[in-house]
């Protein structure tokens, strides 16, 4: 796994956001258990108390639950996971379409200029 | 907030006329990986040797777990001079068998799973040994031990990035959960992220102590961008760097 961290925001913040998408993108399925913490930070390449801080503000979103015998696991509930997935597609699309609409681009030339785009990657 | 470990009040050495430490106060809390960072001649390698007693203070006091640097603190202290100090004819495996017999809180098994892990034989003697490799070797007879206070003293200076991340990650699989490591380097962007926070030491001063993360919250840039302000040099030095660079 590839961790890149930018200079301008807490680590943990970054760690958090880097490790929902994992969860979104399926590289840790549903119910799957995590490893330690310091296991975790060690791979990362983090300290711990920075992996800590970004898995508790995980389990307080509701991705991660912790069980006292088995450790810190993906959550079961598919529509927690379906609901942050719809979440992060939307906030792409919403930089995206700021991005283009900064360049001077109409909603039409959009969706002209993506469909275009999909065809060719087809 | 947890036990402090490490205390220094008004903490000054002078080495002549010149101050290398100014009345430093300084608390370190266990169970902390903390960045000792500044250039050199900041006075980094001075604090940590008066830290495990190798340097006796001028004026003040430094405390470890309580007390004076002495035979009770050096139990507690597993320590990594910046410089070589094991014997060249010395075999890896005699190495093992010291440390084992100086300090009770060794690991024997730590440290050979560690040196399998970097392909050394416990035969092999020290002088036939690469550089990079002895650094790797010395690092894994200090992180062995179950220290309370781990003194790093500028652990990556000089390594290739491969042995950076060797080096890194067993720092952090390796301290025990309720020791302090204390890591000096003037290498910030190296190790930033494996630290909880940062002490920036300017001219034998104590100028910032913070946590890395407010540190990035407050200042909304890396703990490396503010060092590069905090110890920026005048314009004329900026310059003669750049006249060197296009030279």
């Amino acid at each position: 796994m590839n961790w890149k961290f930018t200079e301008d925001r807490p680590i943990w913040v970054q760690l958090s956001e880097q490790l929902s998408a994992q969860i979104t993108a399926g590289v840790y399925g549903p119910g799957e258990r995590l490893p330690s913490v310091r296991e975790f930070a060690a791979q990362a390449g983090v300290n711990p108390n920075t992996m800590q801080r970004a898995l508790a503000n995980l389990e307080s979103q509701g991705l991660l639950v912790t069980n006292r015998t088995a450790g810190r696991s993906v959550t079961q509930d598919m529509e927690r996971i379906r609901t942050l997935r719809a979440d992060q597609a939307r906030a792409q699309v919403a930089q995206f379409l700021e991005t283009m609409d900064s360049m001077g681009f109409s909603r039409q030339e959009i969706m002209a200029v993506l469909e275009e785009a999909i065809k060719e990657e087809a | 907030m947890s036990e402090i470990l490490m205390t220094c009040r008004g903490l000054t050495k002078r080495f002549g006329k010149k101050e290398a430490l100014s009345g430093v106060d300084l608390e370190l809390e266990a169970g902390r990986i903390v960045g000792l960072l500044g250039p050199n001649g900041s006075g980094k390698t001075t604090l940590i040797k008066l830290a495990n007693g190798l340097l006796s203070p001028d004026g003040g006091e430094i405390r470890i777990g309580g007390e004076r640097p002495g035979v009770h603190s050096k139990a507690m202290i597993s320590y990594l001079p910046d410089q070589m100090y094991v014997a060249d004819w010395m075999k890896v495996r005699d190495l093992l068998a010291m440390f084992q017999d100086f300090y009770a809180d060794f690991r024997p098994e730590v440290a050979r799973e560690l040196l399998r892990s970097l392909d050394i034989l416990p035969d092999e003697r020290m002088k036939h040994l690469s550089k990079g490799t002895k650094e790797k070797v010395q690092l894994t007879l200090v992180m062995s031990r179950a220290a309370r206070l781990y003194l790093l003293d500028e652990p990556i200076g000089g390594v290739d990035p491969a042995a950076r991340d060797f080096i890194l990650r067993t720092i952090l699989t390796n301290y025990s959960e309720d020791a302090t490591v204390l890591i000096s380097t003037h290498l910030i962007s190296d190790v930033e992220q494996v630290l909880d926070e940062a002490v920036f030491l300017k001219e034998g001063r104590v100028v910032r102590h913070d946590s890395v993360d407010d540190i990035r919250e407050q200042e909304g840039k890396s703990v490396d961008q503010l060092f590069r302000e905090v110890f920026a040099v005048g314009l004329p030095g900026r310059a003669e760097e750049e006249k060197g660079v296009r030279g």
